[in-house]
């Protein structure tokens, strides 16, 4: 067992966890952040994809060791006092979602690629999307909330909320 | 254009969003591995590696002596409590289909097979235990090949005696439905003014590849044993867990919380549900088991897997006169729920929109050692939908003729419904010229006929090809009297009821099992259309049978057709009683009300009560009418009279470059009639979903299993399910058409994209190179079997050998290519 401190969804926890399990099981398991979700066993789906320090990572594909002083962001901490983030506002606005079950982990995926490019296109957005996999909608809806998205958090916009009073540097998605 | 009484009010038709999106997109979810109970154990799976194998031994002691292990079972503890899995259409009527166990005792018959159940702690300890446990195997050759199968050389079920399951025949002569068609083929062959043209098509084995895996917890602790399982099927499973297992019916509750997905591949009830309950039942305490993606893959039923040949014949000038299609299934290692029965359902719609004097059938299922088959979007029509699209596209090629006019010579006028069709299907209502003259215009078919033909001229490397698919497909099961007569032991009603609470507010309980279709709003929708609530004041129930006793849910493209239709029915009564309060409180008869948009109005006048004071005088009851039970509460079970025959044209444009195989889809059209529509917005996001997995079979996905039957394609990295970067946009629209089966006029659309567009993407790419030699394609039409096609067309030039236009089968995946043996 490793003693591992990390801050999810704002709040701080202290945990020892065995060096093996996968940040995914830890926050699924240890803290019940459940709307993270398991999909494959091959890093392949995405729908486990969280922000650590302000990236996306697929966190079947970290050890919760690995994520030691970290802060995590899940999607259940995206909306903030009842005001959902622009990402997931669109993703309801634009039908992008049916069974729900990718949408965590697209929703997270999305919110990061924007912090890359705030202004993409639709083949940039589909290209950022290629690490999730969606088997509902053909992507077309998601495609579109991702471009509304992008529209409404420009900077003009009002700002997205995933900004951490604490740490105002990790900002979803921005990267440095 | 067929009437029916068209739904008009500020809910029916409107694109509301979803109901259901505030808590997925929250993470406030339910699937069924979030579910923890207090004390639950959880279940690992040891499953057989070998296709064909004895097992001569199970070593548990080492994984029993794990930290956390509980208890491990074998096929030797548990074979005399769990009998067999259901299978409820199994077309032989002369056998019983051979014993589908939960758990392998002395033989398996394909890899993915369970041999051990692990009981621990946690996840993790079972799972290590399971890896622990040793299993002796002798391994036996085993049957894979479908048409080696049927020779009985090797058989997977000796107690059964053959490899050959079930041979279904339609005919349209014996029908009534038409000529002979074998006669009708004959005469063709020998007439100089017609043709006569065969071909063979290989439909892919696929896998469903939900995103949600499967998984399972059941409670026994309590006086009805609860099973939560990732289901479409909540109902079907109860019923079959008591019928199977012996339990009493009315001490099971299963629930289907939030289910991610199914597309058929949850259409079932599975081994691990019987074993889940066994083992909980023996241990007292509840239990959990999820499945990883990989297990998922090789256990999970699959899909498709057809030989179908198909021979068609037609006069010169086009008309079509003849139809014959043989059908050789892969049921895999055992009978499903519905295995034998989805190839066969095919053949009801494989004449399609196409007038067909003469019409003939067959489907021979076969056993192999291979995963077992089953329903997977379109279950049975994708396959048959792309086996007469394609053969009209090789008959086009072969008169020489523009394969769109092909069609239209020969479909169905839209003056000429209804139709009965050479199956013996009455399809009710459409209008083909409709639709194809939209999806024309959007696709601009003309300007890029031209653009081909310029791009064919210059010999550009990048080829054009234009696909068609001009479908119909039948959907909506139900009708009850009609799954009888085909020999399924279940009917297909679907039942709803409406509690009228006492503050006016609606809970609506449907039979219906959503995962991911949007019911919640869109009954909602229908109780608000109907009842003139507002939307938000409306709650659906589903998917626990606990309050939802009676169901048949959520799968063949049934749940508005057949489940809307019970919800808009009990309204309807649900109105009648209110009426009666509702004339009793303002004193004046019941025909003197009028009832709009939730208000009882005495005509001529501004009295009026609504329909929440109605509610509430009926909570009251103080001042009721005499004699009058004291509740609006209604039901309805709705078995409708017919099939529903939604259809649409289908275009594709595919751009393929000649020297290296790649091909870009560079413009889709769909133009679906589904009937009348509920919500706009959940109908174009199926389609759009189906139009993926129709253009996933067409260019991506294959489960292929290597010359010893293990499943080389067993994860997400290796069978290709498309990501975003993988698919274009699509341009959909709709005509409507109502059905006239049902008072709405709507139709199913669940499963339509799917069945229209894995033929319209091949015809396109065979398009683009036709011109070159190139004659056919497997699916997956992978860039490596582009490719290949090309060259060997290309040598085929100088060798002037006709086989060698086919194209060489190659593996689409990138891993292994079954055909050739090699790795890519």
């Amino acid at each position: 067992m490793t003693r591992i401190t990390v801050m999810v969804d704002g709040v701080s926890y202290v945990d020892d966890v065995e060096a093996r399990t996968l940040l995914v099981y830890y926050l699924r398991e240890k803290l019940g952040k459940i709307g993270t979700v398991v999909g494959c066993d091959t890093s392949n789906c995405g729908a486990c994809t969280v922000h650590l320090n302000g990236r996306s990572v697929k966190s079947c594909s970290i050890f919760a060791i690995q994520a030691d002083g970290s802060e995590i962001t899940t999607i259940e901490g995206l909306a903030r006092d009842g005001q959902l983030h622009p990402m997931q506002q669109a993703f309801h606005d634009n039908h992008a979602l049916q069974c729900g079950f990718c949408t965590p982990g697209m929703i997270m995926q999305a919110i990061d690629l924007l912090g890359d490019d705030p202004d993409p296109d639709e083949q940039k957005v589909r290209e950022g999307l290629e690490g999730n996999l969606c088997r509902c909608t053909g992507y077309q809806n998601i495609v579109r909330a991702v471009l509304d998205a992008a529209q409404k958090m420009k900077p003009a916009a009002s700002a997205p909320n995933e900004m951490s009073a604490r740490q105002p540097s990790t900002v979803a998605g921005g990267g440095n | 254009m067929t009437t029916t009484a068209q739904p008009a009010s500020a809910e029916f038709g409107r694109a509301r969003k979803r109901k259901e999106d505030a808590r997925l997109i929250t993470g406030r979810t339910r699937w069924t591995d979030n579910i923890t109970l207090p004390g639950m154990l959880h279940l690992a799976m040891v499953r057989s590696p070998f296709a064909s194998a004895t097992i001569t031994g199970i070593d548990i002691e080492a994984a029993k002596q794990l930290p956390g292990v509980i208890a491990v079972y074998t096929g030797a503890d548990l074979d005399a409590e769990q009998s067999g899995l259901p299978c409820v259409f199994p077309i032989n009527a002369d056998a019983t289909p051979p014993r589908h166990v939960s758990i392998a005792s002395d033989t398996v018959r394909f890899a993915g097979e369970i041999v051990a159940v692990v009981v621990a702690r946690n996840a993790a300890a079972a799972r290590d235990a399971a890896d622990a446990i040793q299993v002796g195997y002798d391994p036996l050759e085993p049957v894979l090949d479908m048409e080696a199968a049927l020779t009985d050389s090797t058989v997977v079920h000796p107690d059964y005696g053959s490899n050959k399951w079930a041979f279904f025949t339609l005919d349209s002569a014996t029908a009534g439905t038409g000529g002979n068609a074998d006669e009708a083929i004959a005469s063709a062959e020998a007439d100089p003014d017609s043709i006569v043209v065969k071909r063979r098509f290989r439909q892919q084995r696929l896998i469903p590849a939900f995103m949600e895996p499967r998984s399972i917890v059941v409670d026994p602790t309590g006086e009805q044993l609860t099973m939560w399982s990732s289901t479409q099927v909540p109902h079907i499973v109860k019923t079959m867990t008591a019928l199977c297992l012996g339990l009493p019916e009315h001490k099971i509750r299963v629930i289907a919380p939030d289910v991610g997905g199914g597309f058929g591949g949850k259409l079932q009830v599975i081994p691990e549900e019987f074993l889940s309950v066994l083992v909980a039942r023996r241990m007292g305490k509840p239990m959990k088991w999820t499945e990883t993606r990989s297990e998922s893959m090789v256990s999970g039923h699959h899909g498709r897997d057809q030989i179908q040949d198909i021979t068609i014949s037609a006069k010169k000038d086009g008309t079509v006169t003849a139809l014959k299609g043989e059908l050789t299934a892969d049921m895999g290692a055992y009978l499903g729920l519905l295995s034998p029965a989805c190839p066969p359902f095919g053949g009801f719609i494989l004449p399609a929109i196409y007038k067909i004097p003469a019409y003939k059938f067959t489907c021979t299922d076969v056993f192999t050692n291979k995963t077992w088959t089953d329903a997977y979007r379109g279950a049975g029509r994708p396959e048959a939908t792309f086996a007469i699209e394609r053969i009209m596209d090789e008959l086009a090629v072969e008169l020489g003729r523009d394969p769109l006019e092909l069609r239209e010579q020969n479909w169905i006028q839209n003056d000429e419904f209804p139709y009965t069709n050479a199956a013996g299907l009455i399809y009710d209502s459409g209008n083909y010229e409709a639709a194809t003259a939209r999806a024309k215009e959007l696709f601009d078919y003309d300007g890029l006929r031209a653009e081909q033909r310029r791009l064919r001229e210059a010999n550009d490397p990048t080829q054009l090809g234009i696909g068609i698919s001009t479908y119909t497909e039948v959907c909506g099961l139900a009708p009850s009297r009609l799954l009888g007569a085909l020999g399924a032991s279940a009917g297909g009603w679907e039942h709803a009821s409406i509690r009228m609470l006492a503050t006016g507010k609606v809970e609506v309980v449907t039979g219906t099992s959503p995962h991911g279709q949007g019911h919640e709003t869109a009954w909602s929708q229908l109780i608000a259309h109907k009842l003139g609530v507002p939307f938000e004041d409306v709650e659906v129930l589903h998917g626990d049978t606990q309050s939802s006793s009676k169901g048949l849910d959520t799968y063949g493209s049934r749940s508005l057709v057949v489940g809307g239709i019970a919800v808009v029915n009990a309204a309807d009564k649900v109105i009648e009683k209110a009426r009666k309060v509702a004339a009793h409180l303002l004193e004046c008869s019941e025909q003197d009300l009028q009832f709009h948009n939730g208000k009882f109005i005495i005509k001529g006048t501004d009295r009026s009560t609504t329909i929440q004071e109605v509610a509430f005088a009926t909570f009251t009851s103080h001042n009721f009418p005499e004699g009058m039970e004291p509740s609006l509460d209604s039901d309805a079970t709705f078995d409708p009279e017919n099939f529903s025959f939604p259809h649409g044209t289908h275009f594709c444009a595919a751009e393929v470059d000649t020297e290296t195989g790649s091909l870009k889809i560079r413009s889709y059209v769909c133009v679906d009639d589904v009937g009348t529509v509920v919500n706009p917005l959940i109908v174009e996001g199926q389609i759009h979903g189906g139009l993926a997995q129709g253009i996933a079979q067409a260019l991506f996905e294959e489960a292929v299993h290597d010359e010893s039957g293990t499943l080389v394609t067993g994860t997400l990295a290796d069978y290709l399910v498309p990501s975003a970067a993988d698919l274009p946009s699509f341009t959909t629209d709709r005509t409507v058409t109502p059905a006239t089966s049902n008072p709405l006029g709507v139709k199913g659309v669940g499963e339509a994209g799917t069945i229209a567009s894995t033929p319209a993407v091949v015809n396109a790419v065979l398009d683009a190179v036709r011109h070159l030699g190139v004659t056919n394609i497997d699916m997956p039409c992978s860039p490596q079997r582009v490719w290949r096609a090309v060259q060997s067309a290309r040598g085929a030039v100088k060798s002037t050998s006709e086989h060698a236009t086919e194209a060489a089968a190659g593996g689409g995946l990138g891993s292994i290519d079954a055909q050739q043996g090699g790795v890519e």
